[in-house]
């Protein structure tokens, strides 16, 4: 135990980051969903591979509790008030101009489907790497960049569409 | 000398990740320089990125709550008897079973449940609402029956089921029985406190949202904590608010989990 000890507990600011970021909830509701992951790393410390990488499998768990959450909650119909989430999301309210530009962005960021909005932010914010990405996922890694260049894709045309008309929204045109 | 392969557009989110080889990176950034709306594209993705992670970058540097102590959470695993240090508070807490029971049932049926874990819960403040409240009758079979009820319940439900033990909490085991609810048989146990405070656990197999984190849901004094692990649900049902139960339905949790490699009886 004193190797998870080591191996996880530098983790969890970022599991708390993913938690919150991705279930757009409140911290309580995300904090839950936490110490449930730490609950089972820690019944299934033993079980892991060695050789494994502890980031990976921690994000693992909590990416499989965090799904399975979001699809309870969409199966009753429930939905966050945006404007709540943006507030309890989001840590700080910044300067007011930058308050802006993130509500701008995370109301985006709501309009991604679960399964884009995770890869942009595994890969994004919690600095995965393609192929890590992938193992949390469970996906071949050809399906994270396809997902991760529709979640960038449609982030962008959204909050154009959003932003007041200056002329300046760039042509999206892929370019494979 | 061979000419460069082609830039892709996965080369194109590895310039914007910072994840290209230098070389990469170089050829990127000179084919972003004459394709000035590829470049302007790109831009944008590079903002998003910055945007994001300025929006959430904030949460990691908050300080961790008490809850996600990693430390507490291994010692009380270690010794399960440590981690319910309420166990004083236990004895002060009401006998409202019945008229909390009762207001938890009428309720509860506002919100219509499915199969899933929200139904979970529900049939189990229905199981407890009837049987906590039973002075003379509360389970068919008792402890002493124990292995008698195992294999009953677990007969009916078709899968190994096991019987939790929170002596450490200071709960004796007081037996079971077979319940029904819209989706099938369950298993009920109970258990209560010197001050014959009762709860309950309710399991049945499910065929919805068979592994699902744990939740709580109170009404009134009555509360209870539901999860799924395997197929099976369970939750643990009390007149105590949730956060008491919740250590208690972490034990059962992990008392089962252990269990699963070895499942008695």
């Amino acid at each position: 135990m004193k190797d998870m000890m080591i191996l996880v507990e530098p983790l969890i600011p970022a599991l708390r980051r993913y938690a919150r970021s991705l279930l757009r909830a409140d911290a309580a509701a995300a904090d839950d969903l936490v110490q449930d992951c730490l609950e089972r790393a820690i019944t299934r410390w033993h079980q892991r591979r060695a050789d494994g990488d502890a980031r990976t499998w921690l994000f693992t768990i909590l990416h499989n509790l965090a799904v399975s959450r979001l699809r309870q909650a969409a199966r009753r119909g429930w939905h966050v008030p945006i404007d709540d989430a943006d507030e309890a999301a989001t840590a700080r309210p910044p300067t007011q101009e930058a308050g802006l530009r993130h509500g701008e962005l995370l109301r985006a960021l709501d309009t991604l489907p679960e399964e884009q909005r995770s890869v942009l932010l595994l890969v994004s914010v919690e600095d995965l790497t393609y192929a890590e990405a992938a193992k949390v996922l469970d996906v071949p890694i050809g399906t994270v960049m396809s997902r991760l260049s529709r979640a960038r894709e449609r982030l962008q045309r959204t909050m154009d569409a959003d932003a007041p008309a200056s002329g300046r929204a760039p042509i999206l045109r892929r370019v494979k | 000398m061979n000419p460069n392969p082609p830039i892709t557009e996965d080369d194109l989110h590895g310039y914007v990740d910072q994840a290209l080889a230098p070389e990469r990176r170089a050829e990127v950034e000179a084919y972003l320089a004459s394709h000035p709306e590829v470049a302007r594209r790109i831009a944008g993705y590079a903002g998003q990125r910055e945007a994001l992670r300025d929006a959430f970058g904030p949460i990691a540097e908050e300080p961790v709550p008490p809850q996600l102590s990693l430390a507490r959470m291994i010692e009380a695993r270690r010794s399960p008897a440590r981690r319910l240090p309420w166990r004083p508070a236990v004895a002060a807490v009401l006998l409202l079973a019945i008229g909390g029971g009762g207001g938890w049932l009428s309720r509860g049926l506002t919100q219509p449940a499915s199969a899933g874990i929200a139904a979970l819960a529900q049939e189990g403040a229905d199981t407890y609402a009837v049987y906590a409240s039973d002075r003379t009758r509360a389970v068919e079979l008792g402890a002493a029956d124990r292995e008698q009820l195992v294999r009953w319940v677990s007969n009916r439900l078709q899968r190994p089921i096991a019987v939790p033990d929170l002596a450490s909490a200071g709960y004796r085991f007081m037996g079971g029985r077979l319940v029904a609810t819209p989706h099938g048989p369950a298993g009920m146990f109970m258990y209560d406190d010197d001050r014959g405070t009762r709860i309950a656990m309710l399991v049945r197999p499910m065929e919805i949202e068979g592994d699902t984190p744990m939740s709580e849901r109170s009404h009134g004094p009555v509360s209870g904590v539901t999860w799924a692990e395997q197929g099976l649900g369970y939750t643990l049902v009390g007149a105590k608010p949730a956060d008491v139960l919740h250590p208690l339905a972490d034990e059962m949790r992990r008392q089962i989990s252990a269990g699963q490699d070895s499942v008695k009886l």
